[in-house]
């Protein structure tokens, strides 16, 4: 599967447009992250935690934006783009869409 | 004398944050130069079509992100400069310190991965809400940096030594 977030995919030619694909996940915080980011609001910086989560959700969103595009008989998608957006308390969704296209 | 108790954590907590903030932040700011240093030469650009990379023969998508928070002492200041409005320095540098960071990772991944270049570079930032404080509180923001990495042909005027 190819995966660019231009709108062509370099050395291939795209010759089918399937259309819009998505995936998106929404996590909520561990409890236990929780705690170790409260000790890390103290002193600032990056709460790597928090980070793993956000990337992992975010690779999940990617997966599942990848099945629906197999699914279609696609094998690359392009102009893939990402949204984040808090959604209640502590849950966050990571969302990821593109245009499934087959190339060659 | 609850209060007084109050009052001793309060400056504690203000000066804790403060120190290790700080050093924290300079530390952080000394690896980010380093490491911008070292990947200077590379082809990382918003832009989505360059002029001389339509050559690339590979492509993939590559992200990096980070979270980050500000210290106690800045967020107390950031919270007073609330109601005399202006420059909020304190989330300046905040964003700053995550920006570059998340662009550093997106091409220390696309090195990592063998890539030369990326090209059609985003950015997005978020909030992440606090559980606690009914949800008003920051945890921390989220910067996230991808784009599409090329894998460049060896006479490419983009790939350097």
């Amino acid at each position: 599967m190819y995966l660019t977030n231009t709108e062509t995919i370099p050395g291939k030619n795209i010759v089918v447009c399937y259309g819009l694909v998505s995936g998106n996940t929404v996590r909520a915080k561990h409890i236990g992250r929780d705690i170790a980011a409260s000790f890390k609001n103290l002193v600032g910086g990056e709460l790597k935690g928090y980070t793993e989560l956000l990337s992992e959700s975010r690779q999940e969103a990617v997966d599942r934006m990848t099945a629906e595009a197999e699914f279609m008989g696609a094998n690359g998608i392009v102009n893939v783009r990402f949204a984040t957006s808090s959604v209640a308390q502590g849950a966050a969704e990571l969302f990821a869409y593109g245009t499934a296209v087959r190339v060659e | 004398m609850g209060g007084l108790i109050q009052l001793i954590v309060f400056l504690t907590l203000l000066i804790v944050g403060f120190v290790a903030g700080r050093v924290l932040e300079r530390r952080h700011f000394a690896s980010i130069s380093e490491r911008e240093r070292r990947t200077a030469s590379m082809l990382a650009v918003p832009m989505a079509r360059v002029p001389g990379a339509e050559l690339a023969t590979d492509s993939a998508l590559v992200t990096g992100s980070v979270v980050v928070s500000i210290d106690y002492y800045k967020r107390v200041v950031a919270s007073l400069r609330n109601l005399v409005g202006g420059n909020v320095a304190a989330y300046e540098s905040l964003l700053d310190r995550g920006r570059r960071e998340a662009v550093l990772r997106m091409k220390e991944e696309a090195l990592r991965r063998g890539f030369h270049g990326v090209v059609c570079i985003r950015m997005e930032t978020s909030r992440l809400a606090s559980a606690r404080q009914g949800g008003k509180g920051i945890a921390g923001v989220e910067v996230l940096a991808y784009g599409t990495a090329l894998r460049l042909p060896a006479h490419s005027p983009y790939r350097q030594p």
